[in-house]
């Protein structure tokens, strides 16, 4: 029953996973290394830069190989995992280079920042990949633990190890209904696999681990009710690392929650269903409705993505081949998005004390056309306005799509995610507005010149939402190549080991 | 039966553990609440070990790990908020609303 992997086979299965991390050390050692004086902390976020690099070339070895899987069942290597990988590699490497410019300007952040980051990342693609709890869980903790120190990266700055401190209360909480969900399926089914628990009747000790597993994803989604700790932790890290969490810990965290729906808790979807539908509803609309009334341009963001889960929650409802698809698909959408808009909101953000508000954005676009529309394009984006948001208005079609094909199509949940699109218009469209029609006061700031690492993160996410947003096809293609390998719609065989591991794309 | 006592003491020491999260607000006393929490699940890990085999006793020396990993950074970053506010009790950090 409890068969292990032979090493070598790990080894291989886990080699992007080994890349990062072998990276990561050697750089804690060399930032260690220059002592406090020198300070390489922009040194290390290039290196870091490269060593996320050498990872993707990694993965896109492993994906063409077909590598990942192990014979013990506890390793995926379909082409979800890949494609969720890749994604998570962008947003870091996009963290990383908006993180270069806010070090370049405010010197506040040690050297040790980038190789935590490299850390959560490599938690990260572990989530992605486990198909046993226990696996999965470590990947959380290692994501978490390393996010909770990033949240409090700036040492000079009370708001942000406020935020730490609160994240890491909430987050651990979370954690703990988390791994007392697993102990309890654990002793449900005797076995922590996802292929197990997928093949087991329901008794009532399962049905109570689901519904604490529940808990614990929502918490770590932040889904409305558990979405409190959100605001304050977005609000008060530091921008580049709220870029980070926006747009890689929720990919990991979907990613996570699709896979275990999918293929482990199968058997409980009849008491599970109706749970999830109510819990994207009320994310869905409660974010929104919140998100109108900040002022606070990073609130509004952390209630604009708490909303975003609701929309991700959908998807994970549909429940079949097409939604892990469209919520590829969505997710690398919603991480370019998110990045372009954190390395506006960096670079505005300059000369200003406190959190920067709508009101300190009016009349950008006279002063900055550039920078207000890449804002917009992303603002857009998150609202999933056709061509002008690019990518984003296919994301939320996706998503739409694969809610109206499932297995009980799900109208009424289709019509709250649109009504909840247009409220969201309310939020986003008044500060393009703000923008653009309204006049620059004469005592705000200039905004300083883009650097150069800030002006590639802006122009990669805006060409390729944009490009996305008419062309599709080739994200599509990626996100349709990104199945998890037994979701339901498929043949209905479950891979066990190698036999399954033809590559999904060649 | 010996397993069935083992998760009714592992039941009731993860509520008190969740009630002193959502009760009390002492940053420390809040984190030893969570610990409380990640030990009865431990508890509960070594009963059902006794039906389903060796696995759940790995995966109590993998939780202990992990645990005493978040209560050094734990530990770590509630000094660092220390510093800042005087005072490790959440009624103090108010920064952070709008």
């Amino acid at each position: 029953m409890n068969t292990f992997a032979p090493p070598g086979a790990l080894l291989s299965a886990l080699l992007p996973e080994i890349t990062l991390l072998c990276g990561a050390l050697i750089l804690l050692l060399t930032s260690a290394w220059g002592g406090e004086r020198s300070s390489p902390t922009r040194r290390t976020a290039r290196f870091a830069l490269v060593i996320v690099g050498a990872t993707a070339v990694a993965v896109v070895f492993a994906w063409v190989r077909g590598d990942g899987w192990t014979d013990d069942g506890r390793l995926s290597g379909d082409g979800f995992r890949w494609a969720i990988d890749l994604i998570l590699l962008l947003g870091t490497a996009g963290a990383l280079a908006i993180f270069d410019t806010a070090q370049g300007r405010t010197r506040a952040f040690p050297a040790e920042v980038p190789v935590l980051m490299l850390l959560a990342l490599s938690g990260m693609m572990i989530m992605t990949a486990a198909r046993d709890l226990m696996f999965m869980y470590i990947g959380l903790e290692l994501m978490s633990i390393a996010i909770y120190v990033l949240a409090g990266s700036n040492r000079s700055s009370a708001r942000s190890a406020e935020a730490s401190l609160k994240y890491l209360l909430l987050g651990a909480f979370a954690s703990g209904f988390l791994l007392y969900g697993i102990a309890l399926l654990y002793g449900a089914v005797g076995d922590t696999r996802l292929a197990a628990l997928g093949a087991a009747d329901p008794s009532s000790l399962y049905l109570l681990g689901v519904a604490l597993l529940l808990v614990g994803f929502a918490f770590k989604v932040g889904a409305v009710p558990f979405h409190l700790w959100t605001p304050d932790v977005y609000d008060g890290a530091p921008s580049p690392i709220t870029a980070f969490m926006a747009a890689c810990v929720k990919t990991a965290a979907f990613a996570m929650i699709l896979r275990v729906m999918a293929e482990g808790l199968g058997p409980a979807i009849e008491q599970w269903h109706p749970v999830v539908w109510w819990l994207a509803a009320a994310t869905m609309v409660i974010g929104n409705v919140v998100a109108l009334a900040q002022p606070n341009l990073k609130r509004m963001l952390a209630y604009s993505g708490i909303a975003h889960a609701g929309y991700l929650l959908v998807a994970v409802l549909a429940y079949s081949q097409a939604s892990a698809s469209a919520m590829v698909f969505y997710l690398l959408a919603y991480t370019l998005a998110t990045l372009g808009a954190f390395a506006v909101l960096g670079i505005v953000s300059e000369g200003i004390d406190g959190p920067v508000t709508v009101d300190d954005l009016a009349g950008l676009w006279h002063v900055r056309p550039g920078l207000a529309s890449v804002l917009a394009v992303c603002l857009l984006a998150f609202l999933g306005f056709p061509i002008a948001g690019g990518a984003g208005f296919f994301a939320k079609w996706y998503v739409l799509q694969a809610a109206l094909t499932s297995h009980t199509p799900l109208v009424v949940l289709v019509v709250v995610l649109v009504l909840a699109s247009v409220l969201s218009a309310g939020y986003y469209l008044t500060t393009i507005a703000a923008m653009f029609n309204r006049p620059r006061p004469s005592e705000s700031p200039m905004p300083v010149s883009t650097p150069v690492m800030s002006a590639a993160v802006m122009l990669v996410s805006v060409v390729a939402l944009l490009v996305l947003g008419v062309y599709p096809s080739p994200a599509a293609r990626l996100a349709a190549a990104g199945t998890i390998s037994n979701a339901p719609q498929s043949t209905g065989a479950s891979p066990t080991g190698t036999t399954a591991s033809v590559p999904a794309r060649r | 039966m010996m397993i069935v006592d083992a998760l009714i003491v592992s039941a009731i020491l993860f509520s008190i553990g969740v009630v002193g999260v959502l009760t009390r607000r002492n940053a420390i006393i809040l984190f030893m609440c969570v610990e409380l929490m990640l030990n009865a699940v431990n508890l509960s890990f070594v009963a059902f070990a006794k039906l389903h085999g060796v696995s759940g006793h790995v995966f109590v020396i993998l939780v202990m790990t992990i645990a005493a990993a978040e209560a050094a950074v734990g530990l770590a970053i509630v000094i660092s908020v220390f510093r800042h506010f005087g005072a490790v009790d959440l009624q103090n950090l108010k920064l952070l609303r709008r």
